[in-house]
């Protein structure tokens, strides 16, 4: 019933929606650069922050974006809320949507939690992490992050390495990565691997670590052992990062490192790999602020009517 | 109803070159003002001012441009249209704006709006001394108490027009025309 237009998986933005994100990312970097970091875009908009999963990075940065950008922003915290009296998500955004809020953004340990959000609100619902769903604004501050720190996306060379089985990073970030035109190989053990994924999503998949050679970006992903429980997927840690541990003598020079974090050093990525000033682990966690400005300007402003009762206004004279 | 030629390339050309004159007669030293283009079309006659400037009087203005979609009053105002998200251009102000005229440079004046949001933009920058605004049309319609200082042509429409603005820079050729949009 959302009447405004989510962010809720990658596949609600096409290419064009991508480049147009992406650009108005690189215009909040120039915002950010000036004396007054803040601009009054969203002001008198209410966004609602729900994480309802531990995160550092992505709830900082998006309410960091609501607040340079002049939205009043609430953000709700999985510990303490009224879901720990057995409220249920469909009730708290119910309550929650008494105060009218115009976006949601939403982190939830469940897959498709965002997709029950947006049938209980009429504001944009954003997903910042569902589960082992979808993290699509991760896609786009990556691809932000390639595109400014390397070259154009286009033609490139992308391998994510590790556990892609438990991973929303790289099922949007494989979706957008292929959206923009880049080849990219999936490099993990095959129980990491889910079934089909190659066919489904056009890449090339690989047991062997050894295939990461020819990659221009070595996407590496965290080993999820919170949602591994005791599955068995690997024999141990040590033997994982045995075979597939991404570290100096794996790589080439020229190819560059990216890593969503929080990184477990000396499991899927050696320390040295994570402290090397060459690796783009910084600058990906740099880029969320303004990534995510530009997804809330973008949701809100995807929605908006021209001014009404105004005859032949358009949208440059406006 | 098909498009009406209100003012051709010659007539934007002398039409532009009078406004420059103006604003020399009454700025006696043009290099302290900045012309600031409001984008789109704003930034190429900032541009020709400048060079017609620098041209009769000697002295060159410093130059600007001012992107407004981040300062516009209806972000996320209403709902329901999808796919017409404003591009958010580009702001360059990289002279020294608390020691500048700022002159504002815009193709058309309509309700007064766009350049409400443009000194808001500008004020986030510094403290100008002086704002002034320089337009090529005015078209009336006026929503804010805003007034041009520099105007090429009065044009009052009807509420079922629109005026369109082409400069050579972006549409190939100098021209203002006459829709309806009804």
């Amino acid at each position: 019933m959302s009447a405004r237009s989510s962010l809720i998986r990658i596949g609600d933005l096409d290419v064009d929606g991508i480049g147009r994100i992406l650009g108005t990312a690189e215009r909040f970097g120039e915002v950010m650069e000036r004396d007054i970091k803040k601009v009054p875009t969203l002001r008198g908009r209410t966004v609602i922050n729900l994480f309802l999963e531990p995160s550092t990075r992505t709830s900082t940065s998006f309410e960091l974006a609501a607040k340079r950008l002049s939205a009043d922003v609430v953000s709700i915290k999985g510990a303490g809320t009224s879901m720990d009296k057995g409220e249920t998500l469909k009730d708290t955004i119910r309550t929650l949507e008494a105060y009218d809020p115009d976006v949601f953004v939403v982190r939830h340990p469940q897959v498709g939690a965002c997709d029950v959000v947006a049938r209980h609100t009429s504001a944009a619902v954003v997903n910042a992490g569902d589960g082992t769903g979808e993290h699509p604004t991760q896609a786009l501050l990556d691809l932000y992050t390639v595109q400014r720190e390397i070259a154009p996306i286009e033609g490139l060379h992308v391998a994510f390495v590790g556990d892609v089985l438990h991973s929303r990073v790289a099922r949007s970030g494989i979706s957008a990565f292929r959206m923009m035109g880049a080849k990219v190989t999936v490099v993990a053990p095959p129980t990491l691997v889910p079934r089909y994924l190659g066919e489904a999503l056009g890449t090339e998949v690989s047991a062997d670590i050894r295939d990461i050679a020819d990659a221009d970006v070595v996407y590496v992903l965290r080993m999820q052992l919170e949602r591994m429980g005791t599955g068995g997927f690997v024999p141990s840690l040590e033997e994982y990062a045995r075979m597939y541990q991404v570290n100096h003598s794996r790589l080439r020079s020229g190819q560059r490192v990216m890593h969503a974090g929080p990184v477990n050093r000396g499991v899927e990525i050696s320390g040295k790999v994570v402290d090397d000033p060459s690796t783009l682990i910084e600058a990906q966690a740099g880029n969320g602020l303004v990534v995510r400005m530009a997804v809330l300007y973008d949701v809100l402003s995807e929605s908006q009517t021209a001014a009404p009762g105004v005859p032949g206004v358009t949208l440059e004279a406006a | 109803m098909a498009a009406k030629v209100l003012i051709d390339a010659e007539q934007c050309r002398r039409t532009i070159a009078r406004i420059a004159h103006e604003i020399v007669e009454h700025h006696p030293d043009p290099s302290a003002i900045a012309l600031v283009g409001l984008h789109t079309r704003g930034v190429p006659l900032a541009d020709r001012l400048r060079a017609l400037i620098t041209e009769f009087s000697g002295a060159t203005p410093a130059i600007g441009s001012v992107d407004i979609a981040l300062y516009r009053d209806d972000v996320g105002v209403g709902g329901g249209r999808r796919g017409v998200v404003p591009v958010v251009g580009e702001t360059v102000l990289d002279f020294d704006i608390g020691k500048h005229t700022v002159i504002l440079v815009d193709d058309v004046l309509f309700t007064g709006r766009t350049i409400r949001a443009a000194i808001d933009a500008v004020f986030d920058y510094g403290r100008p001394p002086l704002v002034e605004l320089a337009v090529l049309v005015d078209r009336g319609h006026r929503e804010l108490p805003i007034r041009p200082d520099y105007v090429g042509r009065n044009l009052p429409t009807g509420p079922g027009e629109r005026i369109t603005v082409h400069l050579a820079e972006i549409d190939g050729s100098d021209e203002v025309l006459l829709e309806a949009t009804a």
